[in-house]
C-alpha cells in the first residue's frame, strides 16, 4: 500500500506527513567544532575532531557509528580549521560510500552551535528527523529504538521536538564531576513518559539545595529527580529544532540555551524527551579527562566494534594480545622492553632497550629510546622520545621531540612539534605549544562565549596583566630567550589564569591527586556541616509551620515576594539615607512619592511606612530604659514631624499609622509595647494624630479578637479621656 | 514485639465543630456506632499490640476517653490514658509523656486513623533498616469514593492542597524529602547532598502521610529535648530527621552514643549479614555515604535512616480530620470498606440490630446500619446511612447518605441528606436537611429547611 501511494500527493495531509517521515532518508548533523577552547593549545593547529583517539581521528568514530546505525546522509558542519576537516574527509574514503553520503557545510563566522544550526536551516537540507551530534562522539548505540520512540511521540504530539540520549553514570560525590570530567548533572524526568522536565548541568555549588518549580507536580503525581545520569550529547531532533534556533536568534548553546529555553517556555509547549541507554556505549570527548577516559574505554573494548583491532575505518588494524595489549604488525621492539597492559602501539614505531610502557597509546612512526618510562600517556604520531625520558599521564602530540632525560609531570600537554630540552622537567599541568598564548580571542579559531564553563578560559580581564607582561617579554626577546622548555627546547609554556589553575586538575588527563581529593572532601564536609549551625539553611518548604516560633527567616523569604514589604523596605532605606545624609524633607517626599508610584501604593501606605521608619530610627538610637526610648521617640518625632504630617492628610492615613504602630509593638519592635499609650498620647499632643483617628481605631477594633485588642485595652483610659473631652466640646 | 504504641487521640478538634462537643471529644466520635478510637485500638490488638498510651488533649476529654476505654477494654488491653494541655502539638504531647516511654521503639499513631494496614509492616520496615524513623504513607484517593451527590456540599476543596510532597529513593524504602504540599510556596527545594548520595530521587505528590510513625525511642527523645521549639511531629520532627539524615546530629550526646554504639559496633559486621538476609544486593546509600566514596573516609560520617512503608492501593487508610472525612468514613465503613466495621452484614448488605423496630413499608437499603433499640415509623426510607442507638424516627422520613447518632428524635416527614445529626437532637416535623451538621442537643423547628449549614447550640466555653 505504501508503495502504491508513494508518489501521489493527493491524499490526507496527516497520512502524507507520515509517509514523508518514512521516505526521508535518515539524516545526521555532525558539528565538527565544539565551539570551546578546552583542547587548546592543540586545537590552535588542528581541529578537535581530527585529533587521534587511540590512533584514529575522532570524527572517524562518529562517522563509523552513524553509518552502522543506519544514517544515510550526514552533514558535517566545519568551522574552525574547516579546510583541514574538509581535506581530511576528501582524502578519506567517507565520500563515495554506498548509502552513506557525507556533505560538508563550511562556515567561517559561526561561533556557537546555535549559529551552526541557523546556518544549516538556511540551507534547507534537513527534511525530516535528524540526529544531532558533535564530531567527537564515540558510541555504538543502536538508534533504531530511540528513533522509533521519537517518531511515535511525534505522531501523537507534534510538540515533542527532541529526544536526548542519556546514560547511567554517577558523578563522584567528592569532586562532583562525572568520570568524563563534566559537571554533575541534575535532571527531572517524568518516570512514565520520560519527558525531560528540568535540566541543570551547571548547578550553583554554593547552594545546598535544588529548587524545583512546584508546577512540575501539578500535572504529574510523580517525578524522578536524577543525579546519576550523563548526557551523551546525542540528540534526535525534529526539523522544528532548526527553526527554533532561527526564531530564537540568541540561542547559542544546545543545552544551556536551547534545552533550558524550551523547558522554561510554557507558551509554545515544546517538549523534550529522554532515552536512556543501558548496555551500549555513548560518550563525548569534552575535555582532556574525557579524552583519557574514553581512550581507556576503547582499549577495554566497551565501544566494540569501534576498537583498535577492528578496522572500522581509516585506522590500521592492530592485533589484540593478552591483557589488552594491541600491537600493530610492523613495530620494532627491543626484547628487553616491556609493554604493560592496556597499551596500544601503532605501526612503524620502534622501542628501545629497557623501556617500559603501560596503560598508554603510542601512535605510528614514533621512535622511543632506551630506558624510557611511559605511564598512562597518549603519544601521537611521529614522536621522538630520546633515552631516559620519563612520561606520566600526559598527552604528546605529533612531531614532538623529547630530548634525553626530559620528564613530564602528570597532566602535561605537549602540542605539535614542541621540543623539550635535555633533562628538562615540565611541571605538572603545563601546556606547551609552538604558538604563543594569545592574549586576545582569535576570531576564527575556536571561540567561546562569555558563559563558557571551562576552567581554562583565558579571560583577559583576570589574567590579562600577567599575560601581558610575559607577552611583552617574549616579543622583546624573541630568540634570545630560548623559549622556556630547556636546553635546545622549542615551545612556550602556556600560562593558565589564576582561576584556571585551581580547576586544571579537574579536566586534566592525570588522575586527581590524592591531596586534592582530601582537600575537597574536607571542604564538602565543612559545607554540609555549615547548615548545622545555621538552622535557617533550607528555609524549608513549609517545614516550619506558619505559627511556629522559629520561622523568622522563612517568613522573610516569603515576604520578599510581597510588594508592600519591598516598598516598606525601600521607604525605610530612603529615610535612613535622609537621616544619614541630612536630606531635606522635600527631597524625601519626592523620593517616597516616586516609590509610591512605582509600587502602586496608596498614600496611607506611605504614611505607614514612613512612620515605621521614624520609629525604627528612634528604636535604633541607643537607649537603656523604656524612659530613654520614649525620649528618643519624642526627639525623633519632633525632627521628622513635618515629614510625617505631609502624608497624614486624612483620618484614614492616621488610622493606618496607629495600626502600623500596633503591628510594630506586636512584632518587629516589642520594646514599644509598654510605651504604646504614652507614645500615642505624644502623637496626639503633637497633632500628628487626631482624636478622631484614635476613636475610629478603637471602635474598629471593637469587633476584633481578644488578642488583637491588647493595645485598645491599654489605651482605654486615654480613649475614655478623649471621648469625654470631645463630648465636653460638643456640649460647648 | 518490643514496641510501645502511643495513640495521639487529640482533644476537641476545632475543625470538627459541631460534631464534637464538651461531651464528645474527637476520639469518641462514632463511626458506624463505635468510637473512632476503637478502630485504632482494635486494629492494633488484632496485630498483637496490646500496650497503649493514649494521649488526650485536655483533662476533661481525657476523663471521658479514659472512662470509655476502661469500660470497653478493661480486661483486654493495657491502656494508659495521659492528659496533656491543649495546643501543645503532637511533638509537645510526646514531650509531655516522655517518662512513659521505655521500649526500644515507639509507634506513634493518630487516634483518628481508620486503616487496615498492618502496623507490623511499618514496624518491620523500621526494624529491617534500624531506622531512626519510619513513616507510613498511603496513596491519596484521587477522587475519593464520592460518586454520590452528598460530597459536593460541604467539601471545603481542601483536598488537592493536602497532598504531601514526598521524595523517595529508587527502592522506595527510604524517605529523602518531605514537605506538605499546601505549605510549599512555589519551589520544591531538594537537598543536593542527599540527592548526590542516592543518585535518583522520586518525588511524588500522590502520597499522604498517614500519621503512623515508628521512632527509635532514643532518637525521638533526643530530638524532642534538644529542639524545644518543635511542635508537630509531621511538620517539625519528621522533616528535621529527614533533612539531617546524612549529617546526623544525633548521637553526639551520651544518651544516644550508647544506642549508636550498639548499632555501629555491631552493625559493621551485622549490616552485611542482615543485608544478605534481607536480600538487598547493595548497601543502602547511607552506609556508602558514611564510608565515603572509596570506602576510606577519614572519619565515618554520621547518618541515620528515615524509612517509609508505602501501603498498597487496596488498603484503606483515611483520617477523620474533617467533617467531610467523617461522612466519607462512615459511609465507607458500612460500605466499601465494610471489613473494618467488625460487624457481620445481613444478606441485604446492611446491619439492623435485632432490637430495632421498623414500621410497615419502611425500607433500609444496603450499606446501612440501624443501631440497637431504634424505632422507625412507616414508609421510611434509609439509604447509605448510619443510624445510632435508641433513635425514634417517625413516618415518611427519608435518610440518605447521612449519619444519625444516638438518641435522636426525628418527627414525621423529615428528609435528611448528606448530613450529620448528633446525639439528642430533635428534628421536628417536615424538617429538610441537606449537607448540614446538627450539633448535639439542638432542636430543629418544624418545617424549616437547611442547606449546607452548621447548626449548633450557642455554647460559650
Amino acid at each position: 500500500m505504501v508503495g502504491k501511494k508513494g508518489g501521489s500527493k493527493g491524499m490526507g495531509v496527516a497520512e502524507d506527513a507520515e509517509e514523508e517521515l518514512a521516505r526521508t532518508p535518515l539524516q545526521a548533523i555532525i558539528l565538527a567544532d565544539s565551539f570551546t577552547t578546552k583542547f587548546r593549545p592543540i586545537t590552535l593547529e588542528r581541529p578537535k575532531v581530527l585529533l587521534p583517539l587511540v590512533n584514529a581521528p575522532m570524527i572517524d568514530y562518529t562517522l563509523a557509528w552513524l553509518e552502522s546505525a543506519g544514517v544515510e546522509e550526514v552533514f558535517v558542519f566545519c568551522c574552525a580549521h574547516s579546510k583541514q576537516v574538509m581535506d581530511y574527509l576528501d582524502k578519506s574514503n567517507w565520500f563515495g560510500q554506498p548509502n552513506f553520503s557525507v556533505t560538508t557545510i563550511e562556515s567561517h563566522n559561526a561561533i556557537s552551535a546555535g549559529d551552526a544550526l541557523r546556518l544549516i536551516y538556511e540551507q534547507h537540507v534537513i527534511r525530516g528527523d535528524f540526529i544531532l551530534v558533535s564530531g567527537d562522539t564515540v558510541s555504538n548505540m543502536s538508534l533504531s529504538q530511540a528513533l522509533k520512540e521519537h517518531k511515535e511521540r511525534r505522531r501523537k504530539d507534534s510538540n515533542a521536538v527532541m529526544t536526548m540520549v542519556i546514560k547511567q553514570s554517577k558523578a563522584s560525590p567528592v569532586t562532583r564531576q562525572s568520570r568524563l570530567g563534566t559537571e554533575e548533572l541534575f535532571m527531572v524526568i517524568d518516570p512514565e513518559t520520560k519527558q525531560l522536565l528540568y535540566y541543570e548541568d551547571r548547578g550553583d555549588n554554593l547552594k545546598g539545595y535544588l529548587s524545583l518549580d512546584k508546577a512540575l507536580l501539578t500535572y504529574n503525581t510523580s517525578i524522578s529527580l536524577q543525579n546519576d545520569k550523563q548526557d551523551c550529547y546525542i540528540d534526535i531532533c525534529s526539523p522544528e529544532v532548526l527553526s527554533l534556533f532561527t526564531d530564537n536568534f540568541d540561542y547559542q548553546h544546545l543545552r544551556r540555551d536551547f534545552v533550558k529555553g524550551l523547558l522554561v517556555d510554557d507558551i509554545m509547549g515544546y517538549k523534550i524527551y529522554s532515552h536512556e541507554i543501558h548496555s551500549s556505549y555513548a560518550a563525548r570527548i569534552d575535555n582532556y579527562r574525557s579524552y583519557h577516559t574514553i581512550s581507556k574505554d576503547i582499549i577495554q573494548r566497551w565501544t566494540y566494534p569501534l576498537v583498535p583491532d577492528v578496522q572500522f575505518f581509516g585506522n590500521s588494524a592492530t592485533k589484540l594480545e593478552r591483557q589488552g595489549m594491541y600491537r600493530a604488525p610492523e613495530i620494532k621492539q627491543s626484547s628487553s622492553s616491556k609493554i604493560g597492559p592496556f597499551t596500544v602501539i601503532g605501526s612503524g614505531t620502534s622501542i628501545g632497550n629497557n623501556t617500559e610502557i603501560s596503560n598508554s597509546v603510542v601512535g605510528e612512526g614514533c621512535s622511543i629510546g632506551s630506558n624510557v618510562t611511559i605511564e598512562s600517556c597518549y603519544i601521537w604520531h611521529n614522536v621522538t622520545i630520546e633515552d631516559g625520558c620519563k612520561l606520566k599521564h600526559s598527552i604528546v602530540c605529533d612531531g614532538v621531540t623529547m630530548k634525553s632525560g626530559a620528564a613530564l609531570e602528570p597532566g602535561v600537554v605537549l602540542s605539535f612539534k614542541v621540543v623539550i630540552g635535555r633533562n628538562f622537567l615540565v611541571p605538572a599541568y603545563s601546556k606547551v605549544s609552538l604558538h604563543q598564548q594569545p592574549i586576545k580571542q582569535d576570531s576564527d579559531e575556536e571561540l567561546e562565549y562569555a558563559d563558557n564553563s571551562s576552567g581554562i578560559t583565558e579571560s583577559p580581564s583576570v589574567s590579562g596583566t600577567l599575560d601581558l607582561l610575559n607577552e611583552e617579554e617574549r616579543t622583546e626577546l624573541p630568540d634570545s630567550q630560548e623559549y622556556e622548555v630547556g636546553d635546545g627546547g622549542v615551545g612556550f609554556i602556556w600560562l593558565v589564569s589564576e582561576a584556571g589553575q585551581e580547576e586544571e586538575w579537574r579536566h586534566s588527563v592525570a588522575p586527581i591527586p590524592v591531596d586534592k581529593l582530601v582537600e575537597i572532601m574536607q571542604i564538602s564536609n565543612d559545607e554540609t556541616d555549615l547548615p548545622n549551625e545555621d538552622g535557617a539553611f533550607l528555609p524549608p518548604s513549609g517545614e516550619l509551620g506558619p505559627d511556629s516560633i522559629t520561622n523568622d527567616s522563612n517568613e522573610d523569604a516569603e515576604d520578599i515576594r510581597d510588594d508592600s514589604v519591598i516598598f516598606e523596605r525601600e521607604v525605610e532605606a530612603t529615610f535612613q539615607r535622609a537621616v544619614e545624609e541630612d536630606v531635606t524633607d522635600d527631597h524625601v517626599i519626592l523620593e517616597v512619592n516616586s516609590l509610591r508610584l512605582s509600587y502602586n501604593m496608596a498614600s496611607a501606605d506611605c504614611a505607614g511606612a514612613l512612620f515605621y521608619s521614624v520609629m525604627k530610627l528612634a528604636l535604633d538610637a541607643p537607649h537603656d530604659s523604656p524612659n530613654e526610648l520614649y525620649k528618643n521617640v519624642v526627639s525623633t518625632v519632633r525632627k521628622w514631624k513635618k515629614l510625617l504630617k505631609y502624608y497624614l492628610s486624612s483620618i484614614d492615613e492616621e488610622i493606618e499609622v496607629i495600626l502600623k504602630f500596633e503591628e510594630m509593638c506586636l512584632e518587629s519592635a516589642r520594646e514599644y509595647s509598654p510605651l504604646f499609650v504614652q507614645i500615642l498620647h505624644h502623637l496626639y499632643d503633637q497633632d500628628i494624630i487626631q482624636e478622631e483617628a484614635i476613636l475610629d481605631w478603637a471602635s474598629e477594633k471593637e469587633g476584633a479578637e481578644e488578642s488583637d485588642k491588647i493595645f485598645v485595652k491599654q489605651s482605654e483610659k486615654f480613649i475614655q479621656w478623649l471621648k469625654e473631652a470631645s463630648e465636653e466640646e460638643d456640649e460647648d | 514485639m518490643d514496641f510501645q504504641v502511643v495513640v495521639l487521640a487529640g482533644g476537641f478538634c476545632k475543625s470538627l465543630v459541631p460534631l464534637v462537643s464538651k461531651d464528645v471529644p474527637k476520639a469518641l466520635l462514632p463511626v458506624a456506632n463505635r468510637p473512632v478510637l476503637s478502630y485504632v485500638l482494635e486494629h492494633f490488638e488484632e496485630n498483637n499490640l496490646k500496650d497503649f498510651i493514649v494521649v488526650v488533649e485536655g483533662e476533661n476529654a481525657a476523663l471521658l476517653v479514659g472512662g470509655w476505654i476502661s469500660n470497653a477494654y478493661v480486661d483486654r488491653l493495657h491502656v494508659e490514658v495521659a492528659a496533656v494541655p491543649e495546643d501543645v502539638g503532637t511533638a509537645g504531647a510526646l514531650r509531655a509523656i516522655d517518662h512513659h516511654l521505655t521500649a526500644k521503639d515507639i509507634l506513634v499513631v493518630s487516634g483518628d486513623l481508620i486503616s487496615d494496614i498492618p502496623p507490623g509492616a511499618v514496624a518491620a520496615a523500621h526494624r529491617r533498616h534500624d531506622a531512626a524513623v519510619t513513616a507510613m504513607l498511603c496513596s491519596t484517593p484521587i477522587s475519593g469514593p464520592s460518586e454520590s451527590g452528598s460530597s459536593g456540599g460541604k467539601d471545603k476543596a481542601k483536598k488537592p492542597a493536602r497532598h504531601n510532597i514526598i521524595g523517595l529513593d529508587p527502592t522506595k524504602q527510604f524517605l529523602l524529602h518531605v514537605a506538605a504540599g499546601a505549605e510549599v510556596e512555589k519551589d520544591i527545594r531538594v537537598q543536593k547532598s542527599i540527592l548526590r548520595a542516592v543518585g535518583q530521587m522520586e518525588i511524588r505528590a500522590d502520597l499522604m502521610d498517614a500519621h503512623m510513625y515508628a521512632f527509635k525511642r532514643t532518637v525521638l527523645q533526643e530530638v524532642l529535648n534538644k529542639k524545644e521549639t518543635f511542635l508537630s511531629l509531621r511538620r517539625d520532627v519528621l522533616p528535621y530527621l529527614v533533612r539531617s539524615q546524612l549529617r546526623s546530629e544525633l548521637s553526639q550526646n551520651g544518651a544516644v552514643a550508647e544506642e549508636n554504639g550498639n548499632s555501629k559496633g555491631v552493625s559493621d559486621s551485622t549490616i552485611m549479614l542482615s543485608q544478605l538476609l534481607t536480600n538487598a544486593s547493595t548497601q543502602s546509600f547511607h552506609e556508602l555515604y558514611a564510608l565515603g566514596s572509596d570506602g576510606s573516609a577519614l572519619s565515618p560520617r554520621k547518618t541515620h535512616k528515615c524509612c517509609v512503608h508505602i501501603a498498597s492501593k487496596s488498603n484503606y487508610c483515611v483520617r477523620l480530620n474533617s467533617i467531610q472525612a467523617f461522612n466519607d468514613i462512615n459511609r465507607d465503613v458500612i460500605g466499601d470498606a465494610s471489613h473494618l466495621s467488625g460487624y457481620s452484614f445481613s444478606p441485604q448488605n446492611n446491619i439492623i440490630h435485632p432490637t430495632a423496630e421498623l414500621g410497615s413499608k419502611t425500607t433500609v437499603g444496603p450499606h446501612c446500619m440501624l443501631g440497637e433499640g431504634s424505632q422507625m415509623g412507616d414508609k421510611c426510607s434509609v439509604k447509605k446511612s448510619v443510624i445510632g442507638r435508641h433513635c425514634r424516627i417517625g413516618s415518611n422520613v427519608k435518610v440518605v447518605n447521612s449519619v444519625i447518632m444516638d438518641h435522636v428524635t426525628i418527627a414525621d416527614g423529615c428528609s435528611i441528606q448528606g448530613s450529620v445529626v448528633c446525639s439528642n437532637v430533635q428534628l421536628q416535623e417536615r424538617v429538610v436537611l441537606r449537607d448540614c451538621q446538627v450539633g448535639a442537643g439542638y432542636v430543629v423547628s418544624s418545617g424549616s429547611e437547611h442547606k449546607g449549614e452548621s447548626l449548633a447550640k450557642k455554647e460559650k466555653q
